[in-house]
Order: structure tokens, then sequence, then C-alpha cells
């Protein structure tokens, strides 16, 4: 019989710990498959994050190297300044990349560092319970913001992909949503293209993922889709802010 | 080799070219600006790679990344970036990868100032970073031993899979001396089979962590470490004994310290009283088998550019069999013999 519907090689055969119905699942998927189908995954090194997906190193089929809170750019120059011919990527939560690591994101994108950067906006801390991210909505309750983000107190959230796309280092911004099989699809060429636009050598490559957290939301997993397309989107608009074309 | 006359920061960055180093990052601090502008012009010229990074944060972290390619990397810095490199330092340990780093001190606390001191003793041996680990930590008193430190260093790390410390003081930083580079005695080193260099399709991924959620497991590795470090203990210890065989005043001194205490051993003896000096070279694994070889001693005598840190130390190493004195200056002040001197006169004065 023929195999139409497989497990990315990408991916090793642990089962994950997401909560059910928790996007990140699917973003690691599509990552893996990006990996694979490029045929870069013997010579691709993944540096995992501090957050929910801390546990990445045990799920990408590849080299991996954790890092601390917000350093995985950081342990990615390292890393791709010690071994340019290899495929180098970071897999980074929001409070991760936006919040503890924002200096660190910010200059691997202004040296051009080539290598490429999955970040994961869920717009909460998920990890350890809920606490506001950077990247929490106004109004929106979070444990340490109980009554909803109140702007006046703690200012808006952060367009991470718009304030990268202003160096001229960060080669390829895009924003994209997995809430609908539609936008999975999208999400995965912009992760194919930002993997490509390192392999051609071109600079620092992004794609901004929205993604869900029913646990810490307090949502069904399908309202958690629905919120984060009601919610999100227009806050954090999809699409690219830079490709290597423009970036000229 | 002929011996050529450099500046010990300068040095420092020669060493570790000669010792196979092809990865730098950095961040400016002064005293020890020398080491990065040094590897910035010459790393290129090697074959390598000087990164200069966003913060020391930062610089640590690609040390940890270029580490886990298993590279020789290495980064230097001073008092306060140290502090920060801290963080690094604990994840290298953690995840048991090889890497040097070069503190060249200056006073604090805080932004303190930039002249020379030994106030990061606790810093460097005690940790610094959170958990169970330690880290060797080497003192060289001489741009020569500088180098030689150097170059042993990223033997050391490579040989039990752990950062090393070259901990100097900006008057070694800033100096000129004679000095000659010597490849140090070469370890039969480990493979390095663990490096995350991609797996070419051909092995099983390899993963450079830190974290382990069971605490079994993080008990497990931690002894593991524990028994790792004891042979550290075992094997590495090194130190100096300064015409102790018949000293009743024993000083205590390391680095910089250590050539003023000489001088004053000398002005002492000339005077017909029996001075001494051992000196940590190692300040972690610590000497305290040299406190076991003072036959004739009657007071210990520590001298550091510090209000007193490796004073705990030594009295752990003396297990309370002599009256132990401390002398220091701190802040960037420099401790001269005449006033090492007087403390001296006043010790043993008090002593009979
Ligand atoms: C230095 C440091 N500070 C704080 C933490 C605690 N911590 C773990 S995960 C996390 C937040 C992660 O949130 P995010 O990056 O948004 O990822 P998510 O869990 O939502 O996927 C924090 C603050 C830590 N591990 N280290
Ligand atoms: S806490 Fe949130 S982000 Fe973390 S796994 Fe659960 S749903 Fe996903």
């Amino acid at each position: 019989m023929a195999v139409v519907f497989k497990k990315t090689e990408g991916l090793t055969d642990k089962q994950t710990h997401y909560c059910p119905g928790c996007t990140h699942g699917i973003i690691h998927r599509l990552t893996a498959e990006v990996l694979d189908e490029l045929g870069v995954l013997g010579k691709s090194i993944g540096v995992a994050p501090v957050g929910c997906s801390v546990l990445a190193y045990d799920y990408f089929n590849c080299d991996m190297h954790e890092a601390s809170h917000g350093r995985a750019p950081a342990v990615a120059t390292g890393i791709k300044r010690v071994q340019p011919d290899k495929v180098v990527f970071t897999y980074q939560g929001d409070g991760d990349l936006c919040s503890i690591g924002a200096a660190e994101i910010v200059h691997a994108a202004a040296r051009g560092e080539k290598i490429t950067t999955i970040f994961v906006n869920n717009a909460i801390y998920g990890m350890t319970g809920g606490q506001m991210a950077p990247t929490t909505l106004p109004g929106q309750k979070a444990t340490t913001a109980p009554l909803g983000r109140d702007v006046d107190h703690a200012g808006m959230p952060i367009r991470m992909s718009e304030m990268l796309a202003t160096l001229d280092g960060a080669v390829f911004v895009e924003r994209v949503s997995v809430n609908n099989p539609a936008n999975v699809r999208k999400a995965k060429k912009a992760i194919k293209r930002a993997f490509e636009v390192q392999l051609e050598g071109k600079g620092f490559g992004i794609v901004e993922v929205l993604s869900t957290c029913p646990t810490n939301w307090g949502l069904h997993p399908v309202d958690s889709l629905k919120w984060l397309e009601e919610n999100m989107i227009p806050y954090y608009q999809l699409g690219n802010l830079r490709n290597p074309e423009e970036a000229k | 080799m002929a011996k050529v006359l450099m500046k010990g920061n300068e040095a420092v960055g020669k060493a570790a070219i000669e010792a196979g180093c092809k990865y730098f990052f950095g961040y400016p601090i002064t005293p020890q600006n020398e080491i990065p502008e040094y590897m910035a012009k010459e790393l290129p010229n090697n074959d390598g790679v000087f990164v200069q990074a966003e913060s020391e944060v930062s610089a640590i972290n690609m040390i940890y990344g270029g580490a886990g390619c298993g590279a020789r990397v290495m980064t230097s810095s001073s008092s306060p970036g140290i502090a920060l490199k801290q963080e690094g330092i604990t994840y290298i340990a953690g995840a048991e990868l090889p890497a040097v780093i070069v503190n060249m001190m200056r006073g604090g606390p805080g932004l303190g100032g930039i002249q020379p001191s030994q106030a990061d003793y606790f810093m460097s041996t005690r940790g610094g970073g959170n958990g169970d680990y330690r880290t060797p930590v080497y003192a060289p008193a001489t741009v020569q031993e500088a180098v030689d430190m150097v170059m042993e260093a990223f033997e050391v790390a490579d040989y039990y899979r752990t950062p090393v410390m070259v901990v100097a003081d900006g008057m070694i930083g800033q100096m000129m001396e004679p000095v000659e580079f010597k490849a140090p005695k070469k370890r039969d080193l480990p493979k390095k089979d663990w490096a995350t260099t991609g797996t070419n399709g051909e092995r099983k991924p390899n993963i450079i962590n830190s974290l382990f959620l069971d605490p079994q497991a993080l008990e497990d590795h931690c002894f593991k470490l524990d028994r790792k470090y004891k042979e550290i203990e075992e094997n590495e210890v090194k130190y100096e004994m300064y015409k102790t065989e018949d000293a009743e005043l024993v000083f205590v001194a390391y680095g910089t310290t250590s050539r003023i205490v000489k001088n004053t051993v000398e002005a002492l003896r000339e005077q017909g009283i029996k001075a001494g000096l051992i000196r940590p070279i190692t300040l972690w694994p610590f000497p305290h088998k040299a406190f076991n070889e003072i036959p004739a001693a009657k007071n210990l005598l520590v001298v550091e550019m510090s209000t007193g840190q490796m004073i705990d130390d030594v009295k752990i190493a003396n297990e309370g069999r002599l009256p132990v004195d401390f002398f220091g200056r701190t802040g960037g002040m420099i401790p001269t013999p005449g006033e090492i001197m007087d403390k001296a006169m006043e010790v043993i004065g008090g002593a009979k």
C-alpha cells in the first residue's frame, strides 16, 4: 500500500509534553519537515530556549544545544561562527526572545548572523504558568496582570518582527499563524524560505509564528484558535516584512 | 623560541592562539582591552574568528555555543564583566564543555575602579553562578606565568571538559615583561565525540544540555561532576614554597601580591627574621597540603589586594593550628613592602 502521509524524519519518536491543543507541536513539525525536505538534517544544529519548548532538543532529529533563557541567538552565533557551513537555528518563545533575550536577538539580527529563528508568539509565559509577556495584548489577563494588561502601567505589546525588520542584517522577516490549514501552509512556506536564505548565505532570517496557549489562556483549544484569529492577528498583522530581494 | 618583550594582555592573546584557540568572543572593559584588540587583529590571520559581542552575557553564550562545537574558545573580561559572565559559566560547567575565561581583576564592588585588585577571589573560587560546580582557577604572578597558564588552561579544559579561569590583575595585564611561548606538556585528550557538529546522517543526534528535570538524574549528574572535581583536586593543585623550610613567619599570597611579599621576605631575612611564603598557583583547587610542609612555622600572615577573601581558605587549610593574621589593601591600592613589613613585625611581636 502506498504511504500517503508519515511522520517526518526531522522529528524523533519522543512523545512531546505539550498540552492538548497547543500549537507548539505544529510549529515543531513544520520546522522539522522543512529541514528534512531541504535535505539538511545531517548538517543542522538547533538551539532550544527556556520556555515550554525547552525540551525541543529531545524532539528535533538533529544535533541540539540547550541555551539559557533568551541567549539562544548568542549560542547560535558561537555555533555558526565555528561552523559556517552548518544550518543553525533557534526556536524561541516570546518571553525568551522579546523579554530577557531582547538584546541577543536584536544584535544577532544586526550582525546579519546567518542563522534562522523560529519565534513562537503565544502572548504569554506558558512554562511558568501564565504570567504577562512583552507580547501580552492590552486588556489580556495574565497571572501577573490579573485585571488585564494595563498599558499605562505595563506599556504596549512589542511588535518584534516590525522592530527587527528595520535592521539591515535581518534579510528575511515574516509573521505567520497556525490557526487554520491555509495559514499552516503559509507558515511552512515562510519557514522554508527563511532556511533557504540561510543556505544562500544572505543574512539573518526570522519567522514569527502566532501560537496558542489554551492552558494559560483558560480556553478550549478550538476557542483558542478563534481567540488568536480575533485578537492576535489584528494587532500582529500577518505577512512578509522583509525579504532578501527587497533588503538589497 | 627566543624571548620577546610583550605587554601582559597581548601575551595572553598570543598564548591562546599558540594553544590552538581559534575563536574569541568578548566585550571591552578596562584593564583587559588589549586582549580582544589583539585577537581582533591576529585571529583572522590564524584561520580564526573574533566577534565583539553586545554584552558579556552574550559573549559567554557565544563561547558556550562555540565550545559545544568542540572548538578551542576563549573569552576575557574584568571584574564587573566576569560577574555578568557567571550565567554562562555555570551552563558551560553544567553541560561539561571546555572553555577558557581570563579575568584581569579590578577593584569592586559595583563599578569599583580600574586599578589592580584581587577582590574576585570569592567569585572565582566559590562559583559565582548557580549550582553545584567548581572551576579550576589559575593565578599567575608574572607575564610569563600568564602565558604558560593560558596554554595549560586549554589542556586542562579539554582533559576534564570544564571551564577554566585564569585570574590575574590589571597589573599583569598592563605590564611588559620578556616572555617565551613554550607549548605545555600535551595530555592524552579525550575525543570530542559529544560535539554538535551535525550528525551527517551517520550517528544519533548529540545534545548539549544542563537541564535535568528529574531530581534523581540531576543528583547523579552533580555527583558525577563532583567526582571530576575530586580528581582535579587530586591532580591539578599547584603552589610554590618560597624559603619555607626554616620559616617561622609564613606569608600566604598569590599573583602580583606574592611578588611584593617575596621582596618583603628578603628584607625580613636581612634583619634575621626567618620568613617564607606559600604561594597558591591554583586558587581552586587550593593547596591545602602546602600547610603540612612548614615545620618551623609559628605564624601565618595572609596578604591580599582585598579586604580578606583567601584568608578563609587559609584558615581551612591550617585547621586552627597556627595563628592566622591578615594584611590587605583594596580598591586598587597596592601594598608596599614597607607596610607589609610593619604588619609582619606586629605579628611576630604579638606572638612572642
Ligand atoms: C534566567 C531565568 N529567568 C527566568 C526563568 C523562568 N522562566 C522559564 S520559562 C519562562 C517564560 C517563557 O515564556 P516564553 O518564552 O513566552 O515561552 P512559552 O513557555 O510561552 O512557550 C521563564 C520566565 C529561567 N528559567 N531563567
Ligand atoms: S502551557 Fe501553553 S504554551 Fe505551554 S505547552 Fe501548554 S498550551 Fe502550550
